[in-house]
């Protein structure tokens, strides 16, 4: 910042006012920013907060002109340092992008081109953004870039290409590119969303030292409200289009007066483990006053809040006497033969001697980071993938020598929900096909009665029964995550192993299908392996935890007390990187 | 948390402070977290291509041109009442239009509109044919090796690529010249499709290969379905859009090819009605007699032109992405 700045009143760094952002589809132009305004102050750092389909990235990308072909701003400006960006040429705006404002995008692995070798690439930012010139000069700030980004042996990275770098790696280097201008605004869409959560903490506490030391102001995007609240100082909610509440985030965070936001509130699971953990308060008390008379009562926080959800679960657990266990897992080990760099052969342990029981009706869940080994247990208690070694039991029963006949009961008795909605479904077949396959593989009834067992398991999961004749591509992931749960139970297992079936969900409808499991494990009596990389989400799930890293148990415990006392360094750093953890809730 | 004290709770609620912003209940309506808003009718990708290619006049163009030619080639009698290889008289060699005669006489005195209304049929039973071989060789081998891997894969695809390292023309040539005495509409369909089919399986493959990795193969598994249950129920039927589309075009390549090989002299022999065959026949006569060689030409080129476009409407119409992007 120029010091007659400094001297004048705060001119707002970025102020976008009433901006209209179109996007033109089979069926005429479709809004999707229905007049947004934001500011943001130089220095700030400002958080947009939304669910997907809510207008936060795009909005993102209207102020550096980076819409799709398809989309255009219809009304409305951004104003930048006083300039109206939205009416600047493709040339001006050029200028503009990188060196006064950079941008981080979403998916690291998607970003780099893989074919040049990461030096190149900064080089190139470096020299697009004039910020050096001449090869020696541009060098020696492409290696600072590296080293300011937190690469160690900068010199020598250069050289490595992005498939040598680890996603925490190559969204330091996106990082660094972006800030290698000293811009004075930083957009970063979802930063570390497609990140692990310790390394999202490392990068997001780097991006914060980064921005704080060079003065840059930082705008950036994200869905999880814990994190913005954590991260940001001022917050934006987004939904459908529309700023719904925007303020100081810790003061919407402890006092959210908008019936969406306080929705928000309720859902989040960093914010409900919080809560939890902080005496399983309800929300509803803490919203205070609401805005809207009625708003509270009309059940639209009650109906998703984690909170009494994980309450309630908790009660209905503590009321089932001890029935033995269902599921026991004994040195569990399965090594992978794999292609090592050299093209020589090489093995992998994916799963290294894992032991654990889940005693029947509870749940257990089983956190790790990507690569800990997690999915590929649950393939092998789903005899998808045979193990190496070890053995599993259900019910006493040894599942290795089963087959045929002996097999199909097994894989009647036990069901998987998977991560992706949209790949679990088979496109082509109808919903009440997808849902009736396992009786009829398993020659369940006649037609009829499959037909009303279909009828039956759509009611189950709140699902209108005209699904029944309709394909996947007309339901939002959510319902078709639904759809899969209840292929999951149509063969009434006892047991369901729920591989990160709601990781890829939106907050809302996550805390709604989290809700649906607890309640149907209630009626049905089911016993989960709830396989997650977030940890907050098992706070409100799960009764017992095992936590694996490189492809051991490296603890496991009771829920309580693994988040009351956890015992190991990797366990701490893992609670310590839920989003939100560190912000008073004023609950 | 163990290291992170519980914060205690705050006296009160905090003032509303003035840069708090919150909209109005009236401007941004609530609806219910993931209500299901279905549409009047199913809607799947098969439903939907066909909804896209409705709406495209160029589709009903080209599958009228096709039909009509079908019809043509099925009963030619309709269409002209002259004999296309009898009552040809040398006393009109290259004779110009006459009545019944639209387009005039071939140098062996022959109607040109009758041989290429009777030529329809050679055309199309290739095309056909070859179609049929290819697209079963190539779902067979494509299928196979994509779905089931491992050796049998190498197996397949090796024996793919040994087709496919010749070109089909030239293939065929030497397949004709062997078969010299043998020449009828089958052989030389076999000979085109023996050698076309490997790109047909090299497309399937890939397709297969993205698919047999979805969740949903992983959860018929669970269920317990054999492997070819799910190869015939959940992967071939999401492998095979782009199947079809080639196919399309393939079938216009067959065409073209035919002609080729009978304008080469190794494809039907010159007894045979074929659209090829009066090319061939015409060349010498281009300048005194064009139309000798233009009306079979013409005659293929729209048949070929309008499987073609058939073939990429399919193609766009199966794509969703294609289809967005329009």
């Amino acid at each position: 910042m120029s010091t007659s700045e400094n001297l004048t009143p705060a001119r707002p760094l970025l102020e976008i006012k009433n901006l209209e952002v179109a996007f033109k589809t089979q069926n005429g132009m479709v809004k999707a920013l229905k007049g947004v305004d934001i500011t943001l102050m130089p220095g700030k750092t400002l958080a947009i907060v939304g669910e997907s389909g809510s207008g936060k990235s795009t909005t993102a990308h209207a102020i550096i002109n980076l819409l799709p072909g398809s989309g255009k701003i219809t009304g409305g400006e951004v104003l930048f340092d006083g300039k109206d960006l939205s009416k600047l040429s493709q040339k001006e705006i050029q200028f503009i992008r990188g060196r006064e404002i950079g941008f981080v995008p979403q998916d690291p692995m998607a970003n780099l081109n893989p074919v040049w070798s990461i030096g190149f690439q900064v080089e190139e930012a470096i020299r697009a953004n004039g910020i050096a010139k001449g090869r020696a000069e541009v060098k020696k700030r492409a290696i600072q870039v590296l080293k300011e980004a937190g690469l160690e042996d900068a010199d020598k990275r250069m050289k490595q290409f992005p498939h040598q770098f680890s996603g925490g790696m190559r969204q330091r280097v996106l990082i660094g590119m972006g800030l290698s201008s000293s811009p004075k605004l930083l957009i970063a869409d979802e930063p570390t969303s497609a990140l692990d959560v310790t390394v999202q903490r490392k990068i997001l506490d780097h991006l914060e030292t980064l921005t704080r030391d060079s003065g840059t102001a930082l705008l950036f995007i994200t869905h999880d409200l814990g994190l913005a609240a954590e991260r940001a100082e001022q917050l934006v909610v987004m939904y459908k289009g529309r700023v719904v509440e925007s303020g100081p985030s810790r003061e919407i965070l402890q006092n959210p007066l908008h019936p969406y936001t306080q929705r928000l509130v309720a859902a989040a699971p960093s914010l409900a483990s919080r809560r939890i953990q902080s005496g399983r308060q309800s929300v509803v008390a803490a919203a205070g006053t609401p805005l809207y008379a009625g708003a509270a009562d009309a059940g639209v926080t009650e109906s998703i809040d984690l909170v009494s959800a994980a309450a309630a679960r908790a009660e209905q657990v503590a009321h089932t006497p001890a029935a033995g266990n269902a599921i026991e897992v004994r040195d569990l080990t399965k090594i992978y033969k794999i292609r090592g760099a050299k093209g020589d052969a090489k093995t992998l342990k994916a799963v290294d001697s894992v032991n654990f029981s889940i005693a029947r009706g509870t749940t257990m869940a089983l956190v790790g980071e990507s690569g800990s080994g997690k999915s590929t247990v649950a393939r092998m208690l789903l005899r998808l993938e045979d193990a190496t070694s070890g053995e599993i039991r259900i019910d006493g029963v040894d599942t290795a020598p089963l087959a045929g006949r002996e097999l199909l009961n097994l894989r009647r008795r036990m069901q998987p929900v998977f991560q992706d909605p949209y790949g679990s479904l088979n496109p082509l077949r109808n919903i009440g096909n997808t849902i009736g396959e396992p009786l009829d593989v398993h020659k369940v009834g006649d037609r009829k009665s499959r037909r009303a067992r279909v009828f039956e398991l759509l009611d189950q999961v709140s699902l209108p029964r005209t699904l029944a004749g309709r394909y996947p591509n007309e339901l939002s992931g959510g319902q078709r995550q639904r759809v899969a749960i209840a292929r999951a139970l149509s063969l009434k297992p006892d047991m369901v192993i729920l591989d990160e079936a709601v990781s890829a969900l939106d907050v809302l409808v996550q805390a709604q299908i989290l809700r649906l499991l607890s309640e149907l494990q209630e009626e049905l009596s089911l016993t989960y392996l709830f396989i997650t990389h977030d940890l907050a989400v098992v706070r409100v799930i799960a009764d017992n935890v095992s936590v694996m890293q490189g492809g051991r148990i490296v603890e496991a415990a009771s829920t309580d007390e693994v988040f009351g006392n956890p015992r190991m360094e990797y366990t701490k750093e893992l609670l310590d990187a839920i989003p939100g953890a560190h912000i008073p809730l004023g609950v | 948390m163990s290291n992170t004290p519980i914060d205690t709770v705050p006296e009160k609620i905090p003032e509303r402070s003035p840069d708090h912003f919150v909209a109005a209940l009236d401007d941004t309506p609530l609806v219910d977290v993931d209500s299901v808003t279905v549409g009047e009718k199913p809607s799947n990708l098969w439903i939907d291509a066909w909804r896209d290619l409705r709406r495209r006049p160029t589709f009903w163009i080209s599958l009228v041109v096709i039909l009509f030619i079908a019809v043509v080639a099925i009963f030619p009698t309709l269409f002209t009442q002259v004999l296309p290889d009898q009552n040809c008289s040398l006393d009109n060699s290259n004779a110009g239009p006459a009545a019944g005669h639209p387009f005039g006489f071939t140098k062996q005195g022959c109607d040109i509109f009758s041989r290429t209304v009777h030529g329809a049929s050679t055309s199309l039973s290739v095309g056909f044919i070859v179609i049929l071989l290819t697209t079963v060789l190539g779902i067979l081998f494509g299928a196979f090796a994509g779905f089931y891997g491992g050796w049998l894969d190498s197996l397949l695809s090796r024996i793919g690529d040994i087709f496919f390292s010749i070109p089909y023309i030239l293939a065929a040539i030497v397949v004709m010249s062997v078969l010299f005495a043998y020449r009828n509409v089958f052989v030389l369909s076999l000979a085109i499709g023996i050698f076309a089919w490997p790109s047909t399986a090299r497309v399937l493959r890939a397709e297969i290969l993205r698919v047999k990795n979805s969740d949903f193969v992983m959860a018929a598994t669970a269920v317990g379905l054999t492997r070819f249950r799910i190869l015939m129920r959940h992967v071939l039927p999401n492998s095979i859009a782009p199947v079809i589309a080639i196919t399309t075009i393939s079938l216009a390549g067959a065409i073209v090819a035919e002609a080729s090989l009978s304008f080469l002299g190794v494809g039907l022999p010159p007894t045979f009605m074929s659209w090829g065959n009066d090319i061939s026949q015409a060349q010498s006569d281009l300048r005194t007699n064009p139309q000798t060689l233009i009306i079979p030409s013409l005659a293929l080129s729209i048949t070929v032109f309008a499987f073609i476009i058939i073939g990429e409407l399919i193609r766009d119409a199966l794509d969703p992405k294609a289809r967005a992007q329009r």
